[in-house]
């Protein structure tokens, strides 16, 4: 069925009666398209039925779905049967997943191209012009809802009573503030309880005791432990100093050569940290106080310490100040000594703030 | 009583009457059987969103069955050796125990991954092609905000989603959020504190973003991608201007039955792709990452794509602190400017946009056809401008890998960027400007003057000129009269049908060259060769 027809105005044009006998059934989706507007100017099909080339392309689609089907199956072969469960090595449970996603894979883009296929090569293609109906707002349907809602606003009178518009307002606003409360009030959290923010687990325990500083398997360090440029991620010897309830105690303990344990001593002096080195060990918090990632790699050669997140730079020998990227305050060093066994220990909590800035840090 | 013939034929016409009887649906359906869409490549960008979408969901729904979104500390003992005896949250325990021990999880859970990520690159591109075609103006502003919302609200899917297996990776993309909240002046602590629960990381964090993940953001991005589909549908699709294309009509095809079934069609080729990409493409191998542990991190922790141009922002902010000297001193830190206010800022100017261009063209009036970029070279340099200030942001966030793999030093990485940053997009203005300058000047020029044909003519007095095939009518001038339409020109003798199609195939021709009719030097012009399929008793191929 091959139509071509004028594009014409729909204004005036009498309706068909779809009863009409020996109306066919393209004549009645054609009337229905008119009637939403719609002129079908272009309708042909793109194969001849009992062609070759139909033919053809019915097996093509035809393959697909069949494609898709043996492949599907295969996954459901694999999924049930393969060799799944996890094991080390190269076994063949590794081609699990690969398998499964490629069997998956192909038979939805078997069915996708089947679909598409019969879409857009079997069924008849067409052009058809709808109208938007751009400017066709009836001027008199937007005065009667206008008219409408203006009045309804009238019947309220609260232009007339002001006080019902100001009570109900009063009333209003603490029901609202009711349906958020709960919320808030339930989610607040007071960032300053205990101090949080400003202590880390090297704080003194009760009594005074003071803290020592421990591997991450918890055994305490002593200054024969690292050698001269190295350096090791200490934690503070308590219940879960290990864990991250103590996100902000992972500090960095470097045993600085002598020429730069001199200069990193001087530049403690300049900031009044005289006593914060012990020998040439010296502590920094790991946590960048530009965004709180460990700030971990070292470089030995120029004494930097970088932050693999966002490259912030600190100059160990200078206090752990800021020398490139965005952070824009030094690291907090933490004042050691060694304790009568021998262990490092911390000689008081940090004395400045963990970690990214934030608006009140005094 | 007499038992009535059952008549089969008659029984599905007799249900419709029945349905329509009680729901009277036949004349709704009639309009929504009649609905015409236009047709290009380029309105399908926000389809593969859509159907990104939809496998999000299915996958997603899937995973939820086997994760357990807690932070309570279990010794792992699964089947990944590795990490047998570690102490991790159950969250990180569930997601490995997804990824080994249930059966096709792990092929779930890289096809979500992916899904996701192709969900956000189709809508990024979908915007632009927006953008860069002018379907925001009036009467879709509405629309065009809630795509950009839509981008928004996919990126926090996206940071809520990866945060969740609580791997090494992840944590540190948390402990960054965390830091950019804080950051926030007067009311960082107190909004971190109350988001974590407490100090960094806390016990709730990994149950919160669980329900955001699965319940609150994608109730939000179903609702406002519902509304963004409707208002496609009642505001009619735009098109591109060509023959019989007016700002009042929609030329196209009825949705039923073709197009609708070319669109299913694509969804389960957009799944299956995705299909693929899961089983063979390994992303967010977190068995690799260990558990998050505070004071671990390794180089190249890169977070997903589409969070990588504030990564780059943050890494390109100078370390400017400003002090407040009240009282015991206030601070805003540098994180502040580059992960708060910059995005505050694209928001703002994304959903201003059309307003804004509006208002300057002083154009109010209400358009359904599509502009070439190049009709429009301000908003085309203004988007070309935006494109390369995201593309530096982007790669600076990835700017420690290229120092690595490019022996570049990393400070000079930033500073590149940092420079970059502000002298290319400007540059992308002036070079995007000029090129649409000269395309249009193109146009015309092929409008008036005709087509190059390749011909070179030696005149008596021996200059040479090319012969031009004009496409109308000429005046006394040798200049055409064809007004420029707003839709493609051709340039190419082959594109008015003087010449046969170009050759066909990729690494060797798949057909006979046709013979062209171009320069004394080729052959004679023979008869093209009849098709294959029309041509009977030449089939070979079955």
């Amino acid at each position: 069925m091959s139509t071509h027809t004028e594009h014409q105005t729909q204004q005036g044009r009498e309706p068909l009666d779809v009863n009409t006998p020996g109306l066919t059934r393209f004549d009645i989706v054609r009337e229905g398209a008119r009637r939403d507007d719609i002129e079908i100017v272009h309708y042909e099909p793109q194969v001849a039925p009992g062609t070759k080339a139909e033919r053809r392309l019915v097996r093509l689609v035809a393959w697909f779905f069949l494609l898709a089907g043996l492949v599907g199956t295969a996954f459901l072969v694999i999924y049930i049967w393969w060799p799944w469960e996890y094991a080390p090595g190269r076994g063949s449970d590794k081609w699990y997943t690969p398998l499964l996603g490629v069997t998956l894979g192909l038979s939805l883009l078997g069915v996708g191209f089947g679909i598409l296929t019969w879409g857009k090569k079997l069924l008849p293609k067409e052009v058809s012009i709808q109208d938007r109906h751009e400017g066709a707002v009836s001027e008199d349907n937007r005065t009667i809802t206008g008219q409408t809602i203006v009045y309804m606003a009238d019947e309220f009178g609260v232009k007339r009573r002001p006080l019902l518009g100001i009570s109900l307002l009063a009333g209003l606003v603490p029901i609202g503030a009711v349906a958020a409360a709960p919320l808030v009030g339930g989610l607040i959290s007071n960032p300053h309880k205990n101090n949080q923010m400003f202590t880390t687990g090297f704080a003194p325990a009760e009594g005074g005791q003071r803290i020592r500083l421990v591997r991450e398997d918890g055994r305490p360090i002593r200054p024969a432990d690292v050698s001269a440029g190295g350096q090791l991620t200490v934690f503070p010897g308590i219940e879960h100093g290990i864990s991250n309830q103590h996100a902000d105690s992972p500090t960095l303990l470097i045993h600085l050569r002598d020429e730069d344990a001199q200069e990193s001593r001087r530049a403690n002096e300049r900031v009044g940290h005289g006593d914060y080195m012990w020998g040439n060990y010296a502590a920094f918090s790991k946590i960048c106080t530009h965004a709180g990632c460990p700030a971990s790699l070292y470089e030995q050669q120029t004494n930097r310490l970088l932050c693999p997140c966002h490259q912030s730079q600190f100059l160990i020998t200078d206090n752990a100040r800021p020398v490139f990227g965005p952070a824009s305050r030094r690291l907090p060093q933490l004042p050691i000594e060694v304790d009568s066994e021998g262990f490092f220990v911390a000689k008081s909590d940090y004395t400045e703030t963990i970690g990214p800035d934030f608006w009140e840090r005094p | 009583m007499k038992r009535r013939k059952f008549d089969l034929a008659a029984t599905p016409g007799k249900a419709a009457v029945g349905i329509d009887d009680r729901f009277k649906v036949a004349t709704p359906l009639r309009g929504l059987l009649n609905k015409v869409f236009p047709d290009h490549w380029s309105f399908l960008l926000g389809e593969i969103a859509l159907f990104s979408f939809i496998v999000l969901l299915l996958t997603g729904t899937f995973l939820t069955f086997f994760f357990e979104p807690s932070m309570t500390e279990v010794v792992y003992n699964g089947s990944y050796a590795p990490l047998r005896g570690t102490p991790m949250s159950a969250a990180y325990a569930s997601s490995l125990d997804l990824s080994f021990e249930v059966r096709g999880g792990l092929v779930m859970r890289q096809m979500h991954h992916w899904a996701a990520l192709l969900f956000m690159a189709a809508i990024v591109v979908h915007m632009l092609r927006i953008f860069f075609t002018g379907a925001f103006r009036k009467p879709r502003e509405a629309n065009w905000i809630i795509g950009s919302l839509l981008f928004w609200i996919g990126f926090l899917a996206g940071f809520t989603g990866y945060s969740l297996p609580d791997d090494g990776l992840s944590g540190t993309g948390l402990r960054i959020a965390s830091g950019i909240m804080l950051s926030i002046p007067v009311i960082g602590s107190w909004l971190t504190s109350s988001i974590f629960g407490g100090e960094f990381p806390g016990t709730i964090i990994i149950s919160r973003f669980f329900i955001a993940h699965v319940l609150l953001i994608p109730a939000l991005l179903l609702a406002l991608i519902t509304v963004h589909l409707g208002l496609v549908f009642t505001q009619k699709h735009t098109q591109w201007p060509g023959p019989g294309r007016t700002n009042g009509n929609v030329v196209g095809e009825r949705f039923f039955p073709r197009y609708a079934l070319k669109q299913g069609g694509f969804f389960m080729i957009v799944f299956g792709v995705i299909a693929l990409m899961g089983g063979l493409f390994q992303i967010n191998p977190i068995w690799l990452f260990g558990p998050y542990e505070a004071w671990v991190v390794s180089a190249a922790s890169q977070p997903d794509w589409y969070v990588m141009f504030l990564d780059g922002s943050t890494r390109l902010m100078p370390a400017w602190q400003i002090d407040i000297p009240l009282g015991d001193g206030y601070v805003i830190p540098p994180l502040f400017w580059p992960t708060v206010v910059l995005p505050g800022i694209l928001v703002g100017l994304s959903t201003l946009y059309p307003f804004v261009e509006a208002r300057h063209l002083k154009d109010y009036r209400t358009h359904h056809l599509l502009q070439r970029p190049r009709d429009v070279p301000a908003r085309t340099a203004v988007g070309a401008m935006a494109v390369a200030f995201y593309l530096v942001l982007t790669l600076s966030g990835a700017n420690d890998v290229i120092a690595d793999k490019f022996q570049i030093s990393l400070n000079a990485m930033t500073w590149a960027g940092r420079v970059g940053l502000l002298i290319l997009p400007p540059l992308a203005y002036f070079v995007t400007y000029r090129i649409c300058l000269g395309l249009q000047q193109h146009d015309r020029e092929v409008l008036a003057h005709g087509v190059e044909t390749g011909i070179i003519r030696r005149l008596p007095d021996g200059k040479f000129v090319e012969v031009h095939q004009p496409l109308s009518a000429q005046d006394h001038d040798g200049h055409g009269a064809l007004e420029y339409t707003g839709w493609v020109v051709p340039k190419k003798m082959n594109r008015l049908g003087a010449l046969g199609p170009a050759i066909r195939g990729f690494f060797y021709p798949i057909e006979k060259p046709v013979d062209a009719p171009v320069s004394p030097g080729h052959p004679p012009v023979e008869p093209r060769p009849e098709r294959a399929e029309i041509s009977s008793g030449s089939e070979s191929r079955h």
